[in-house]
């Protein structure tokens, strides 16, 4: 990083959060691009307070999402039902172990891991520490792009339901505990997407304008 | 869509990620530009890849029209046949008041993936035709809007996994559409990826 770096705040422009475009606005804080439209802002506004929210929802959704059962198989040889780890364990032991694994990383891994990288995130941020800031960008990517997959499993849920519809030798329904890891997923997602990873740099930043 | 060189209409862009403020160089073709300070991709320089997100594009649309109309899968259970079509299987869900799958379902697999070919497409011919539609900035930032919630590929891992679960349950016969739609899956990822969007938008503005 060299010291004369300047980012586009430093000189009063900003940068377009829909199509890129820097530009300098009319008046602070009440601008639209000049190229799509969009409200100017130099930085999302209340990311913090905001992401935190869907956070913290997140972590709350999170414990009846994996002690609630995710869906019901009822056939002639009984019926039966399945949390998400039970699902993986059958995956595994029907011989099936890449996909065990494949769904283990998706589903438990993933949101484990997103939910800690996201407090993480938010705290350095909220005290504008300067640590690392590459390696958290680093991780704030990492989340974007892996967030999603962890839909997989109320998809298989929502296809088997959808599929196995055969009164009364077996039937697939799907249970609450998927509606709750859905909307984990789902706010775990807006909360990386309310996050402003700019924020990461600015203390940088700052200290870079005192030492000048 | 044919220009020779990259010809950035901004003298000065932001990175994304970190806001630094850097000059455009020219790239070489399949060329990306990184942020020097976070390595927060900034733009990339792709010749051709509108015309062939157009051809992505215009796949998915038939691939999708094979995959709603022809059965997926049929399944036997102990002699009792049934085969359902993503149609049915939608219905099914709904019928069983199972609405937020329902809804899950046909919003992933039928809803959003028009919707995206239909911006795009609409995109991509409305420049060939007539460059100066004064609608082009709405239909890129709705597509900007509404890309992290496509998540076809997801979809398409999900029937792999329910297929390997089902297996053990039943005899299944996999039905054309279930490839086809696993190809418009793959064309709809190809053309949004060949979709430019930061390129897109400077040609919105040179006009």
């Amino acid at each position: 990083m060299r010291p004369s770096s300047s980012t586009a705040k430093a000189f009063g422009l900003y940068a377009c959060h829909i199509c890129g475009l820097v530009s300098r606005p009319a008046r602070e804080g009440l601008s639209s691009c000049g190229r799509c439209g969009s409200a100017l802002r130099s930085r999302k506004v209340n990311s913090i307070e905001r992401a935190s929210a869907y956070l913290l929802a997140a972590y709350i959704l999170y414990v009846p999402a994996n002690v609630l059962p995710i869906m019901e198989t009822q056939s002639v040889l009984g019926r039966e039902e399945n949390t998400i780890v039970s699902g993986i364990v059958y995956l595994w032991h029907s011989g099936s172990w890449p996909l065990a694994l494949v769904v283990f990383v998706a589903s438990i891994v993933v949101p484990v891991l997103k939910l800690l990288a996201m407090t993480l995130l938010l705290i350095t941020a909220h005290y504008q520490s300067g640590w690392r800031p590459l390696e958290r960008t680093k991780l704030y990517r990492l989340v974007e792009l892996v967030g999603r997959w962890s839909m997989l499993d109320v998809y298989v849920v929502a296809i088997l339901a959808a599929l196995v519809q055969f009164h009364p030798l077996a039937t697939v329904t799907p249970r609450s505990g998927a509606v709750y890891f859905g909307a984990v997923v789902v706010l775990s997602m807006l909360s990386a997407m309310t996050f402003d990873p700019r924020l990461i740099w600015d203390p940088a930043q700052k200290e870079s304008h005192t030492h000048a | 869509m044919r220009r020779a060189e990259h010809q950035p209409t901004t003298d000065l862009i932001a990175c994304d990620e970190c806001d630094l403020l850097q000059r455009p160089i020219a790239l070489p073709a399949g060329g990306w530009a990184l942020c020097r300070r976070c390595d927060g991709p900034l733009y990339r320089y792709t010749p051709g890849s509108l015309d062939r997100a157009l051809a992505f594009s215009l796949g998915a649309v038939v691939m999708f029209l094979i995959g709603i109309t022809f059965p997926i899968m049929e399944l036997e259970i102990q002699g009792h046949v049934t085969s359902s079509s993503l149609y049915t299987a939608v219905q099914q869900l709904w019928n069983q008041d199972q609405h937020i799958f329902a809804v899950l379902i046909a919003a992933t697999t039928m809803i959003l993936p028009v919707f995206e070919l239909a911006v795009m497409l609409s995109v991509l011919l409305s420049l060939r035709v007539q460059p100066a539609s004064t609608w082009i900035p709405n239909l890129l930032r709705l597509l900007t809007l509404m890309r992290p919630w496509s998540m076809v590929e997801i979809f398409f891992m999900g029937v792999l996994v329910a297929l390997v679960k089902l297996a053990h349950m039943a005899d299944i016969v996999i039905g054309v559409a279930l490839w086809s739609l696993g190809g418009m899956m793959v064309l709809l990822v190809a053309a949004s990826a060949s979709f430019n969007l930061r390129h897109l938008w400077e040609q919105v503005s040179s006009q």
